[in-house]
């Protein structure tokens, strides 16, 4: 399995935006074992690359990396939502674990 | 927090959107929002642009396009048709999109709470590169479909409406209705985001499709009440027809014009003034044609310009009518005394019409204008319609101040009174009836000034002959009665005598 490359767009430090980020390395830390890049863009700082990325909602977690790119929107507290977006979820996996 | 004492008093935006300042009474509501609700095809994506496109063109005023449904590239495209290059003014930093339309193949899920702080930024940041004063947003509805939780896209909505109104940019939102005549828009958005609510329908009205645009509320300020018609025009856009809105501010002339034959000219007590509204009614054949044509002459004469619309006959045919009268169409038109405009009834609606119309006079600047005949416009309208049709361009004959004739056919050969003369007899000035008369055996052509406003005039009905040279107006029907009604009836003289000695005063008086 290749590399992921993952953006998360987050509008300000609110505390949306960092249940966002903390639900993310949680997830990524469990799930991906080291192989994934984090990149953490504040849309106040950088208009134009919500522009360039079309963003609208916010928190939204953009998986460029492997293909096909997919959009997450939320601040990522439903894990199993977030693994279906990045593709990993699989039935056997994840069945039995409780909720975190 | 305490408001301050002095608020500022509500102040008013014009759109550009031709008509549309004149039913809102000076426009939008400045620095505000104003939600723009209406059905599908209700042309609310075209309202939304044309609002930011004439802010370009006519006020030097940049402006941002938020686009939900449609992408900015699908947008420049569609505008394109309207004579609108988007790109171009793009390219000039005058107009900005903030493309919000779905990614084809983007398959979002939502995990958790989300706000649209980054919809928010974007807009911000776009108004600030452009230093827009206009925005636009199309259309909320999209928005909803987006986000199954309609909670937070009411509330995130709710906040672009307040950053847009702490930019002070004026911007316009567009919604959908489901129904024409039901709740003002879908999700009931209008209830958080704005004071100001437009309404645009599209409405099927005797199998023609009506476009109406209503001002439903301006908080705080006036504006006109009710709906007015609108139509699309091909490189302009939206264009109201403000009806009841038109002021009858325009001036009365007592010039007089030549009706373009001395005899009638006569009867009207000198001529039609300059800038009335003249409607000429009669049976198919009986000369309204004719009457048209002599009235274009009579303005050739005195070396005015004349434009006749004709609605029935194609200029071919006109330009020969008028030769076997002593009329010259085609010399006329070399000259620059004359435009003649064929058009086909069905060709448009009566807005395009109307608006059709408009042009040519603003173009060709006439001193009079024919139409030829009302009656065959009334074909492709509502009752409502034509009036409203009538009305409009008789306002727009007179504030320019030039003459306007319109010829209107009756239904039956005799007598009777024409449909389009029902509906719209009280808007015209001056009313010219000619009649089929029988008389003993024999039909005869009678015409009578039935009306004439702000003069005197003869009340006879005249007899009237046709040859190479015109109409040639005689002695009035002399012992006839009930020609109007359709049904003349020959009275012996020794009883028109006795009903004139009944009236006879005592004293001697001197004959005519």
């Amino acid at each position: 399995m290749g590399k992921y490359l993952l953006r998360l767009y987050i509008t300000g430090r609110t505390p949306q935006g960092n249940r966002a980020i903390a639900n993310l390395q949680r997830i990524c830390q469990a799930e991906l074992d080291g192989k994934y890049e984090m990149e953490v863009i504040d849309v106040i700082e950088d208009p134009q690359a919500a522009e360039d990325a079309r963003i609208i909602a916010t928190p939204t977690l953009i998986k460029a990396l492997p293909p096909p790119l997919r959009r997450i929107i939320g601040d990522l507290s439903n894990k199993e939502k977030v693994l279906i977006g990045l593709d990993l979820s699989s039935p056997e996996d994840e069945e039995g674990h409780g909720h975190g | 927090m305490a408001e301050p004492a002095q608020r500022p008093s509500v102040t008013k935006s014009p759109t550009g959107i031709e008509g549309f300042d004149h039913i809102s009474l000076g426009g939008i509501p400045t620095g505000r929002t104003t939600l723009v609700s209406g059905s599908a095809g209700s042309a609310k994506t075209i309202f939304a642009a044309q609002f930011l496109a004439e802010g370009i063109r006519q006020y030097d005023q940049a402006g941002v396009f938020v686009t939900f449904e449609e992408s900015a590239a699908d947008i420049r495209a569609n505008v394109s048709s309207l004579g609108w290059d988007v790109a171009d003014w793009e390219a000039a930093g005058k107009w900005a999109f903030v493309d919000a339309a779905p990614q084809p193949g983007d398959e979002v899920v939502v995990s958790g709470a989300f706000d649209l702080g980054a919809l928010v930024v974007r807009v911000e940041a776009a108004v600030r590169r452009t230093g827009a004063d206009r925005v636009a947003i199309d259309s909320l509805g999209a928005v909803f479909s987006r986000f199954e939780n309609e909670v937070i896209v009411r509330a995130e909505l709710f906040r672009l409406a307040s950053a847009l109104k702490g930019m002070g940019v004026t911007s316009v939102m567009t919604a959908e209705r489901t129904s024409e005549y039901g709740e003002i828009s879908r999700h009931g958005v209008e209830e958080f985001v704005t004071d100001n609510v437009v309404i645009l329908r599209n409405v099927l009205e005797g199998e023609k499709r009506r476009r109406t645009v209503e001002v439903l509320k301006f908080r705080g300020t006036i504006h006109q009440k009710g709906e007015y018609p609108f139509t699309i025009m091909p490189d302009q856009g939206i264009v109201v027809i403000p009806l009841s809105a038109i002021e009858l501010d325009q001036r009365s002339s007592y010039t007089r014009i030549s009706s373009g034959n001395v005899e009638l000219d006569a009867m009207c007590g000198g001529g039609f003034f300059r800038d009335s509204v003249i409607l000429v009614s009669g049976a198919t054949g009986c000369g309204k044609t004719l009457t048209s044509t002599e009235f274009i002459g009579g303005g050739v004469d005195n070396g005015e310009r004349s434009l006749l619309m004709a609605f029935e006959e194609s200029r071919d045919q006109l330009s020969r009518n008028a030769s076997g009268w002593g009329r010259d169409f085609d010399r006329y038109e070399r000259e620059g005394l004359l435009k003649v405009v064929a058009l086909y009834p069905e060709s448009a609606g009566l807005e395009d019409h109307l608006i059709r119309i408009k042009r040519e006079i603003a173009s060709f600047k006439p001193n009079r204008v024919a139409v030829d005949s009302l009656s065959a416009l009334e074909r492709v309208s509502s009752i409502k319609g034509f009036r409203e049709f009538v009305i409009s361009l008789t306002s727009f004959i007179k504030h320019q101040e030039i003459a306007g004739l319109f010829t209107a056919t009756t239904n039956s050969l005799l007598g009777g009174e024409s449909v389009t003369e029902t509906h719209i007899s009280t808007i015209t000035d001056a009313i010219i009836l000619l009649r089929y008369v029988e008389l003993f055996g024999e039909m005869k052509r009678g015409l009578t000034v039935l009306k004439m406003r702000g003069s005197a005039h003869d009340k006879e009905i005249r007899a009237f002959t046709i040859d190479g040279r015109g109409m040639h107006i005689g002695a009035a029907f002399r012992n006839v009665t009930g020609i109007l009604a359709g049904h003349p009836r020959h009275v012996p003289s020794a009883e028109i005598e006795r009903l004139d000695q009944l009236f006879r005063p005592a004293g001697p008086r001197g004959g005519d």
